[in-house]
């Protein structure tokens, strides 16, 4: 398992490379990277804050949920904080097991807690000046699937 | 103890951190102490069904105690990922 929080900008494709490098144990591969979108041409730039030693710790408690409840290889949790430009990877992740059922599962299971439950805060820039962005009911409401 | 604020908390308060000395039994305890203070603390907890907290780095709720807690922090619902 690997937990990475950082302001540094991380590449995907050389993440996803270095995670299944040399693994022959491993069937299935699933990843997912979260990137700063701008939906209707306006955004400047996003600043994600965060609360240091309280994330890294719900993202270990996430992952150790997953872990237990699908039979996972590895997993990998990469997420930026500081101010991130248009177009920018804010974060990953990425799930090893021997079948698909379990990396793709575990994936998603991810991403609905790393959205509610990890202590970050993103806060757009527009021409119109800048807005913390609203959690949306739904991604509550995703955590109640699992 | 220590009491941080994140995001809007923060801006609507006016500082990232701050020592209070308090005999406040519950986190709710607490909130209308600080309420009390001044407006912009006021501002901040306005609506506290808008907030999240966090106990020593755990997320608790507002009628949680804080007996023996060195660390509170409050801050909106979260948006990672």
């Amino acid at each position: 398992m690997t937990v990475r929080v950082q302001a540094a900008a991380f590449d995907t494709g050389a993440e996803l490379n270095a995670f299944v490098k040399d693994r022959t144990d491993v069937g299935a591969v699933v990843s997912f990277t979260g990137v700063v979108r701008d939906t209707d041409g306006t955004l400047h730039q996003m600043e994600i804050e965060h609360y240091p030693g309280m994330t890294e710790r719900a993202i270990a408690e996430i992952v150790t949920q997953v872990q237990s409840r699908w039979a996972l290889a590895d997993v990998l949790v990469i997420h930026r904080h500081g101010i991130l430009a248009v177009g920018a990877p804010i974060m990953m992740v990425a799930t090893a097991s021997a079948h698909r059922a379990d990396a793709f599962a575990a994936a998603d299971y991810l991403m609905d807690y790393l959205k509610s439950r990890a202590p970050f805060w993103k806060k757009e820039t527009t021409a119109d000046g800048t807005a913390w962005v609203a959690p949306k009911d739904e991604d509550e409401a995703a955590l109640k699937r699992w | 103890m220590n009491v941080m604020y994140f995001a809007w908390v923060r801006e609507r308060i006016g500082l990232p951190q701050e020592e209070v000395q308090t005999e406040a039994v519950t986190v709710a305890d607490l909130v209308a102490e600080l309420t009390a203070r001044e407006d912009r603390y006021a501002a901040a907890f306005a609506d506290t069904s808008a907030l999240r907290v966090a106990l020593d780095q755990e997320l608790s709720d507002f009628d949680a105690p804080l007996a023996g807690v060195r660390e509170v922090a409050f801050f909106p619902p979260m948006t990672g990922g």
